[in-house]
Parts: structure tokens; sequence; C-alpha cells
């Protein structure tokens, strides 16, 4: 497919469709039972194709100018017909699902990947209008969908159009019947949380942390798995990362239930304990206007007695030697709101400050020892062995690659 | 294709701030399980150490992070505090009777440790402890290991990713842990477990360990323990169980009796047709090695219709496999049944409308030759290649351009060159032009391995054009990638045809702008001076040589340097004498300290190749003399130069020049300069005192060993070493810095000898 080649060719036909489009979207009673399956052939020839290899083999989505596919001229007007066909008061799902089957529905999924954004925009809409109108393909959608994150989470890492089919699901999960099917947690669990795992996160977080919030405002419940899940795959390296991860631990925190939020209380803030004392000030920062929300002050003040001891000792250890006089004087005022709600608590954990410090030197020395006598345990061990004309020899071998 | 897309993310997490699991499970209770056999009644039942997971640890990557995570207010249950106090007296370091070691208290000790040190919420931590199962499961020995630590392992398994990758890797030498094959089947269940997790490359490694632990199995024992492991796998709900199933299939079909065979490949057909395509993809990928064990019959009446459904897939990810499948089962058939059954297949794979598709099979293209034969080469892989090297899509005519000469050379001797001329040819000539520059530098990576199979007149006449074409492409990758195979043409034609269009080449190369092309052809010039002779060589390229000795980037310095070296290996040592060694000694005047250290780098290096004489009288003269420069780091590299010089000299030269200045040097107000002096000193005098010489001044305080002492004892355990050092040393000279970073040997160095040190008092300090 040549984009230079065969100009007034090209150029009928852009005359033609775009008649086309004029047509079914000005005419009522136009789309008959009979042209259903012709409409559906000509677009399945224009827009279904092999997307061709990426001319930037280190692509990447957040620096680089995406590559604009070369025959959107005409394949624009074929998606604005294909929009304006679905759309119309005409249009009978009961005729098109024997042409809008499960096949026609994977080609279009596959699609998705397309560097073009304009292209993905266009099949956003499609895919969530045929999302709407077949009940019958709702299920299939899901279930490929669900196939392309795992694919994209496991075994590419590429796949342009994340953001987009998230878009979809977030509108999808919205009108999920209560109580929740097993089938939806799975892929909150499974698919949706690793998700945050990816490289390129940043391309589809908002769109991801929508659809959990939307999930835990279906189901209260699912809080706590999803809160541990996060903090499973907290990124340990990547400070931008973690800073997204933090939004939306407030994204959810700003609906959590009291309840729940006893139930993840702690870990979660022994992580946002790390994260206050990050050497990044973007991500101590992000942590640190926590304590601007009235609501999640509100959680902190209840369950004071639980969260001052775990943020207390990197909130004194950071007051004192943060490099960023920011992060310090951010410091200052949270210690300062603590102590106003447990006075007493915030005494005690000063003065005990000192010898906690010393007790964790000291069990780093008994540990370093257990490792060190367990070595000469070995030793023994073999010795014994080999004393005993057992062959160890194999075994001995294996220990030694260490 | 299938990169784990995650193994970033599993390497990068030794530092900065972790994520934190959700806590393994606390085991309270006592871990007490009955025990048989001599001496059971002997062990005490194994205490589990339970405490609250220490906190606040640093992890000497992010001094940032420490005291994160305090938690200050945990206090552990009374009753766990009794216990921990038990156990302390029992197995704890420090306390007399625990510290005696007694027989009973050492059983205690390994799983103790190991259980303690599981718990801990330093992932680093975790990880070493599961690193050093083996050295746990050896000190239990077998019996424990087996009844206590593997059910402790299973129970376990809950861990982050890393964690669990140790683990499934140690798992896979353990037989021997066990008690040999009669008890490899004990190593089963945690390694299922871990075969169903999320993370690819955890399964993969658990898998793999399950490969291996496969083959220690008796026969019985496969079928008892490993078959139904396959089984429950292979039906498992979620998809990360069925493709783990996939890669296990192979290992236990050829040891399984009849019956269990049919069931085998009743599982694997129906992965084979399984709707996630992940499991489709896994299976397709294990197709071949399953074919492989397969009889001849089964593989005719059930491979073959597995092959023709992955091969016509709807996802061309599965289809793409189906073609590496296509190797393997087309080396098991007979020509006939080659022709009927898979050759339609991989017709059609070869016009595959995607380009994934045909991709791989360009990328294939020498084993499914192999594979097929001669005959079907000729018929059908020929008119095949010559459509995937004008195929539409650039990465398929790269991948086919990279296998032109491996496909001429696998041609059957008898009528290749009709072949190759009449039919590869053609289309060779026309990439040497494409326009995509991947595609020429694959053709230009080898197509001068043409030529050997073409011999000489073909060669001048048709492919000589080409190369000089390529020579003069406008991307680098494509000239370098023909300099690099000048050897084959030169065994043909002789390098002379060359030389007129090599220069120009290889002068343009010599000074791009990007250092990487310059470094790579610093890398062929050992060759081309092979090649092109020394005649040749002094009269053209030496100048170059010379000049990339004193190129702004210190990497293409190294390299001159090193490449020196090697035509001093290859032209012999007069020639260095007259030629390389002038000139280099004259830089050590040079204004710019840095070109004054290419001097010492260089005798370095050239002093072993030019022997003891040149050395001794040219070298080490302009070495000593430099011992004065103004500039510190020359002044410590002159102490290394010696060092390294140290043994081509004879003892005089030692004894009477090299000791006064190493010794001036050891007094010399910089740390640094000093340091490298010791060394170099302690060096000096070890070698003397081999030759026997009496070594006057070895008591004196300064001398070497209690010097570097010395030097290393002021960082403390807690210092990192190197970043103190590195931070002296940058505080001093700006230039200097720069110098350092690229000197990264030394700093390591540092690195080393300092966290060497703290262990020496901690042995002794803390028991007592």
């Amino acid at each position: 497919m040549d984009s230079v080649s065969d100009l007034k060719s090209k150029e009928i036909k852009r005359a033609t469709l775009n008649e086309l489009v004029e047509y079914v979207s000005t005419n009522r009673g136009v789309i008959v039972e009979s042209a259903y399956s012709d409409i559906v052939k000509m677009i399945s020839a224009n827009i279904f194709r092999t997307l061709p290899p990426s001319d930037n083999p280190d692509f990447d989505p957040e620096e680089d100018e995406p590559t604009l596919e070369a025959s959107w001229p005409h394949i624009q007007l074929v998606y604005e017909f294909f929009l304006r066909f679905l759309e119309s008061p005409d249009f009978q799902p009961s005729i098109a699902k024997r042409y809008i089957d499960q096949k026609f529905v994977q080609q279009l999924l596959e699609l998705f990947d397309s560097e073009d954004p304009r292209e993905r925009d266009f099949l956003k809409t499609v895919l969530h209008r045929i999302y709407g109108k077949f009940l019958g393909l709702r299920a299939f959608i899901r279930k490929q969908i669900n196939n392309i994150f795992l694919r994209f989470i496991y075994e590419t890492e590429h796949f342009n159009g994340v953001a987009e089919l998230l878009e979809i699901l977030g509108s999808i999960i919205n009108g999920f019947a209560l109580p929740l099917k097993a089938e939806h947690k799975q892929f909150l669990m499974k698919v949706l949380i690793p998700m945050h795992t990816a490289k390129g996160l940043a391309l589809f977080h908002a769109q991801l942390a929508y659809c959990v919030v939307q999930f835990l405002e279906k189901d209260t419940t699912l809080t706590e798995p999803v809160i541990r899940g996060l903090l499973k795959f907290w990124p340990k390296t990547c400070s931008q990362k973690e800073v997204m991860f933090l939004g939306e631990i407030e994204e959810i925190l700003d609906v959590i239930e009291p309840t729940q939020f006893k139930k993840i209380e702690e870990p979660l803030f022994k992580q946002i304990s790390k994260c206050v004392s990050s050497s990044h000030f973007q991500v101590a920062e992000r942590a640190l206007y926590f304590w601007n929300n009235e609501y999640i002050l509100s959680l902190i003040e209840e369950n004071i007695d639980k969260i001052l001891p775990i943020m207390f000792g990197s909130l004194y250890k950071i007051s004192k030697e943060h490099w960023n006089p920011t992060i310090v004087a951010l410091v200052y005022n949270v210690l300062k709101t603590l102590m106003e709600m447990n006075g007493k608590l915030f005494d005690d954990l000063t003065s005990s400050y000192k010898a906690e410090r010393q007790r964790e030197k000291k069990k780093e020395l008994e540990r370093e020892e257990l490792w060190k006598k367990l070595e000469e345990l070995k030793l023994k061990k073999a010795l014994e062995k080999q004393n005993s004309a057992y062959n160890m020899h194999s075994i001995l071998s294996n220990t030694n690659d260490e | 294709m299938n990169h784990c897309p995650c193994f970033f993310r599993l390497k990068k997490g030794h530092g900065g701030s972790f994520r934190f699991l959700s806590q393994p499970i606390f085991w309270i209770s006592d871990l007490q399980l009955p025990r048989r056999g001599p001496g059971g009644g002997r062990h005490q039942p194994i205490r589990v150490w339970v405490h609250p997971p220490r906190r606040n640890r640093t992890s000497g990557l992010s001094p940032a992070s420490l005291g994160a995570g305090r938690g200050l207010g945990a206090k552990p249950a009374a009753a766990t505090s009794r216990r921990r106090k038990n156990m302390a007296g029992a197995a704890g370091p420090g306390t007399g009777a625990g510290a005696a070691g007694g027989d009973g208290d050492d059983s205690l000790y390994p799983i103790a440790v190991l259980i303690d040190e599981l718990r801990n919420e330093d992932v680093q931590l975790r990880l070493n402890s599961i690193k050093k199962l083996s050295t746990i499961a050896l000190a239990l020995g077998v019996e424990r290991t087996r009844t206590e630590l593997l059910p402790f392992l299973t129970d376990t398994i809950y861990d982050e990713d890393e964690v669990l990758l140790a683990l499934a890797e140690q798992l896979g030498n353990f037989t021997g842990l066990v008690g040999g094959p009669d008890f490899a089947h004990c190593l089963l269940p945690p390694l299922e477990s871990l075969a169903t997790v999320e993370e690819t490359v955890v399964r993969d490694k658990a898998v793999e360990s399950l490969r291996q632990i496969s083959q220690e199995h008796t026969s019985v024992a496969l079928e008892a323990h490993f078959v139904p492991l396959v089984k429950r796998l292979a039906s498992g709900d979620w998809f990360t169980s069925r493709t783990s199933a996939c890669g296990l299939f192979s290992v236990c079909y050829p040891r399984a009796s009849n019956a269990i065979k049919a069931e085998i490949r009743q599982h694997f057909r129906s992965l084979c047709s399984d709707d996630t395509p992940m499991v489709r993809r896994a299976a397709a990928a294990k197709l071949g090695e399953f074919a492989k064990v397969l009889e001849l019959d089964s593989v005719k009446s059930e491979i073959v219709p597995l092959f023709t459904n992955l091969a016509s897939d709807e996802q061309d990810s599965v289809r793409l496999l189906a073609v590496e499948a296509c190797v393997s089962i087309a080396q098991l058939l007979s020509q006939e049944d080659l022709e009927a059954l898979v050759m339609p297949i991989l017709r059609q794979a070869a016009e595959d409308k995607s380009w994934r598709v045909r991709y791989m099979v360009a990328d294939k293209f020498s084993e499914l030759q192999k594979a097929v034969g001669p005959k079907i080469t000729q018929d059908d892989l020929i008119p095949a290649f010559q459509n995937l090297l004008k195929d539409c899509e650039a990465e398929v005519r790269a991948a086919a351009a990279h296998k032109v000469k491996e496909l001429c050379e696998n041609l059957p001797i008898e009528g290749r060159e009709t072949i190759i001329m009449d039919q590869i040819l053609p289309f060779i000539k026309e990439l040497v032009s494409d326009t995509n520059q991947h595609v020429k530098s694959a053709l230009a990576s080898v197509i001068m391995g043409l030529s050997t199979i073409l011999g000489k007149e073909n060669t001048i006449e048709h492919l000589l054009p080409l190369f000089l074409a390529q020579l003069k492409d406008e991307c680098p990758e494509v000239r370098l990638n023909i300099i690099s195979n000048l050897d084959c043409v030169n065994e043909v034609i002789g390098i002379r045809q060359l030389s007129q269009s090599l220069l120009p080449a290889i002068v343009e190369l010599a000074e791009d702008a990007k250092w990487r092309v310059r470094l790579a052809i610093i890398e062929y010039m050992p060759l081309l001076a092979g090649q092109l002779g020394v005649e040749f060589f002094d009269e053209k390229l030496n100048s170059l040589c010379m000049a990339w000795l004193v190129d702004h980037v210190y990497a293409i310095r190294e390299a001159a340097t090193n490449n020196l070296m090697k035509l001093v290996q290859k032209f012999g040592i007069e020639w260095a004498q007259n030629t390389i060694v002038p000139k280099v000694l004259v830089m050590a005047n040079d204004p710019n300290y840095l070109h004054r250290m290419t001097t010492l780098f260089c005798i370095n290096v050239l002093s072993e190749a030019c022997g003891q004489e040149i050395t001794t009288k040219q070298m080490l003269p302009i070495v000593l003399k430099m011992a004065g420069d103004q500039v510190a780091n020359v002044r410590f590299n002159v102490a290394k130069s010696l060092q390294k010089i140290g043994p081509i000299l004879d003892t005089d030269a030692l004894q009477e020049e090299v000791k006064p200045v190493l010794q001036k040097l050891g007094q010399d107000e910089d740390m640094d300069v000093k340091y490298f002096a010791q060394e170099a000193m302690s060096v000096v005098v070890q070698r003397l005192r081999k030759l026997d010489l009496p070594v006057k001044d070895c008591d004196e305080p300064s001398a070497p060993g209690a010097d570097k002492n010395h030097f290393l004892r002021p960082r403390g355990p807690g210092e990192d070493a190197g970043k103190e050092g590195a931070a002296v040393r940058g505080g001093q000279s700006p230039c200097r810095a720069q110098v350092e970073r690229l000197e990264s040997s030394e700093a390591s160095y540092i690195l080393v000898a300092g966290s060497v040190a703290p262990n020496v008092p901690s042995s002794s300090s803390s028991l007592s």
C-alpha cells in the first residue's frame, strides 16, 4: 500500500466515502437489511490489516512522536462511516450481529495496538458502541481485553492501546451488577493490579486508577486485597511511579470506609513512612500531602495509636536530616499535627527513640553472627558426612556455587 | 520472542525504597513433626523463633531509608517474648550454652535462622537467606530437610517474586540434599506452587527446576508423583498453571507407560486448543520439543493436526511459534510426508499476512533448510526466500539478508554456484541499495562470506562492485560491517583489490563524529594491519593510530592504547622501537595531563610486548621522571605503572631506581598517591624478597603491610569506603574528578578493601 501512487483513484475513493458518510447521517431508513453484509465487508476490508512494525524500534510513547497512519485520509472516513452506521437510529443490532461477530471484534481489538492516536480514539468509541449494543458480545470482549492485558503485562510489555481499553472498562465497571461476579473480581486482582508493574505506567495510570477506584466504590470489601496488592508491587527504584502510586492510594483513601481502613493501616503506613523519608523530594512531598487531606486526617486521628508509632521514627529522622528544606518544613507541620492528636504517646516515642535504635543495631550484629555460626555448622556437617564415606561431592559442589 | 517484561523490575529491586509484601505466614505454634529413625528422639522439637519482624534495616544502598518503617509501638506478645527467650537460650548467639554449640542446639540452629530471616521485612535479607538454602539444608541433614524445611517452604510461598525466583532456582539442585533420587518427589509440592504464580520469570524458573528434577526421579516415582503433578497443572483453573504444564510433557513422556502416554498426549492436545492465547502460545512453543519424544505414528496422527491448527491460529503470535515447531517436526518426517503434511503450511507461513510470521520464517530459514533437505529447498524454499528478500517490511528483508550466507553455504555443492548466481545474487544486488539501513547493514555483515563460496572470478566480477558500493555507503554501520569481515575476501582475492577504496572508508570512520564508530574501527585495526602488511600500514594508517591516543574521549584513548599493544605483537619489537615507542614517549611532555597519562597507560601495555631491554632503557626513565609531575593523577599513575612494569625489570633497576622513587611517592602529600605508591612498593618488595635479595627497610614503619592497614582502618565498618575516597578526591581538584570516573578499577579496589576490613573486629567482639 503505497501512499503516493495512484493519487487519482485515491481521491475518487475518498470522495465516495465522504458521500457515504453524508448519506447515512442525513437520511433515514437507508440502512436496510441487505446492506449490512456489504457494509461490514467494506469496513473489514479497509480497516483490518496487520499493523506494520514501528519505524522506531525503541519507540518510547512518552518521548517520541508516534508514526502516523499513512492511509489515514481514507481510513478516517471508514471509521467515521462505521460510527454513523452504529449510531444511526435505524441500526438494528439483531441483524448486525450476524456480521459483527466474535472474529470481527477480535480483529478490531488487535487494531488498538496502532501507533496512531487518532485511530485509537475512533476505535475506542466504536468498541464502546459495540459493547453497548451487542449484549451477546460483552463477555467475549471482556475476555479478549483480559488476554490483551495479560499479554501486555507478562509477555511483551508493549501495547499502544492500553489507555483506551482501560477507559472503556472504566465505563463498563460502573455498570456491573452487584454482587460482583467472581470473573470481575479476578480481573481486578489478577489483571488490573499487576498492570501497575508495567514500565510505561505513566501512559495509562490515570485510567487504571479510575478503574480501580470504580471497583472499590462498587464493593468496599475489595479495599484490603487491592491495597495489599499495590503494596506488593510498590516501585522500588522508579520515583516517578512511586508518586503515581501515592496518588492512587490517596484516591482510594478518599473513598475508603473506616472499617476497611483499620484492616490495612499498618502495612499501608509502613509504606507511607518509607515514602515520607524518600530522598527524592517529590516522593516525600507527595506522601506528606496526605496530611492536607481532611478525610485522611480524620482517619489518622481515629487510629493515631497505631499510626503514630509507625510514622514517628522516619518523621523524626527526616525532620533532622532531609536535604530539602521544603520537606523539612512539611514534616514539622505533620509532626505538629500528630503531636496534637496524642501528645502523651508522642512524648513516649521521643524518649524511647534512641534506645530503640541501639537495640536495632545490636540485632543486626546478632544476625551476622548467626550466619557465621551456620556456615561453620555446614562445614562441620560436611566433614562428618565425608568421614562417614558418604559421597557428598555433588552437593558440596552445588553449595559452593553460591 | 517472549522477553520477560518484568525482568528489569526483578533485577533492579535491590536498593532504594522497598515495596514490602504482605507478611509471610507467621507460625506461632511449634513446628513439630513426627520424626522417625535412629536418633530421632534426640532432637528437640523445633521452636519457631517468633518475634516481630525486625525493623529499621538499612539497605546499604540507600542511606536515606535509614530509620524508615520503624514501628516502635509494636510490642511482642508475652508468649512470644518468652519463647524467644527460650530460643535465645537454645541457640542464640552470645549466650553461654548456645555459643558452646551442643549437638541438640546445633540442629535447631539452621531452621531457626532461616525462619527468622524469612520473616524479615527487608527483601534483601529474605533473599539472602533463600540463596543460602542449600547451606541450611546441608546443616539440617536430609531427613529434617524433608520433614521440616520443605513443608515450611511450601507454606511460605507467598512472598515477593524476587524471593520466589531464588527459591525456584535453589530447589532445582536440591535432590542430593533431600536424600537422593528416592526422595526427589519431596521437592514437587513447593515447585508446583511456584509453577502457578503470575510472574513469568518465577514460573519459568520453576519449570526449569521441575524438568531438572524429573530426570532424577525413578520411573516409579515419576508415574506416582510427577505425572499427576503435570496433569494437575494442565487442568488448572488459571492460565499460569496450564502454561507451565506445557513445558513438562516432554520430560515425563519418554519414561511413562503406554496408558499414561496416551493420557499425556490427550492433555497436550487440549492445551493446544486452549481458549487462552497465552496457553496456546506456550503449547506452540513446546510443540517441536514434544514431537521429538513421541512415536512416529503419533507424530503423524496427532502432532501434525495440532501443528496445522496452531499454524492457522487467529493470533499471529501463535502462528509464528508454529514456524519454530515446524523445524523440529520436519526433521522427524520422511520426504513424502513432509511434502504432503508440512510443506503446504510452511508455504502459507512464508506468505502470511502478518509480517511477524514472515519474519519468523526468515529468521529460522537455515534451520528450515536443513530440516527439509536439498530437494524441497530447491523447489520451495528458494522461491520463498526470494520473496522474503523483497518483502514489503524492512524487518523481514533484514532477517532474510542475515541468512544469505548460511543459505548459500548449505546448498548442495553440486549446482550451488548456478543457483546462487541465477536465483540469489540478483536479489542481493537490489538490497545493496535498499532504503533501509538495517537491511543494508544486515547484508553487509554476511555478504563477504559469499566470496569463499563463489570463488575468485565471480567475486571479482560480481561481488567486488557490491563491496565497493557498500564501503561508500552513507551509513557507518554498513561500512564497518564490510571492514570487519575483510578476512573472508582476503583469502579469495587478496585485499589489494580493495585497498584503494578501503583507505578512504577507514579514514572517514576513524574521524567519525560518533565515538562509538571510532571505537569500532579501532577494534579492527590489528586485523587490517595483519592483512595490509606493515608497509601499507606505516604509510597510511600509523598516523591514525597515533591520533587516537590523544582523542578527547577516554574510551578511544584506552582502545588506542590496547591497539598499540596488538600491533606490536603483530609487527614485532623492532618495529615498536622505531615507530611507536618514540612517539609515545614524546607525549610525556605534553602540556595536557591527560595525554601525559596516556603515555603511562601505553607503557603499561607495551612494556610486556617490548621486553626488558626497551622497558628498562627507554620507558623506565620517562616514568621515573614523571614522578615529579605536578598533577597528582599523573603521580599515582606513575606508581601504578611502576607496579605494573616491575616484573619486567631486573632487580638492579628495581632496587636502585624504582624503590627510591616509590619511597618518595609514599611520602606524597596526596593520599591517593601515597596509597598507590605503597601498593606498588609492597609488590616490588615482595618480588625482591622472592629473589632473595636483602631488603633493608622492610621493617620500617612505612612498610607497605602496616601502612596499608593504616590507610584502610579509618574507614570504619559503617562507612562506605568507596564513597569516602571519591569524595575526598573529588574535593581536591576538579579535573581529577573527571578522571576518577573513568578509572573505576581503583575505586572498586578501595571498596573491596574497605568492606572486608569491618568483618575482622566484629567476629570477636559481639560474641562475648
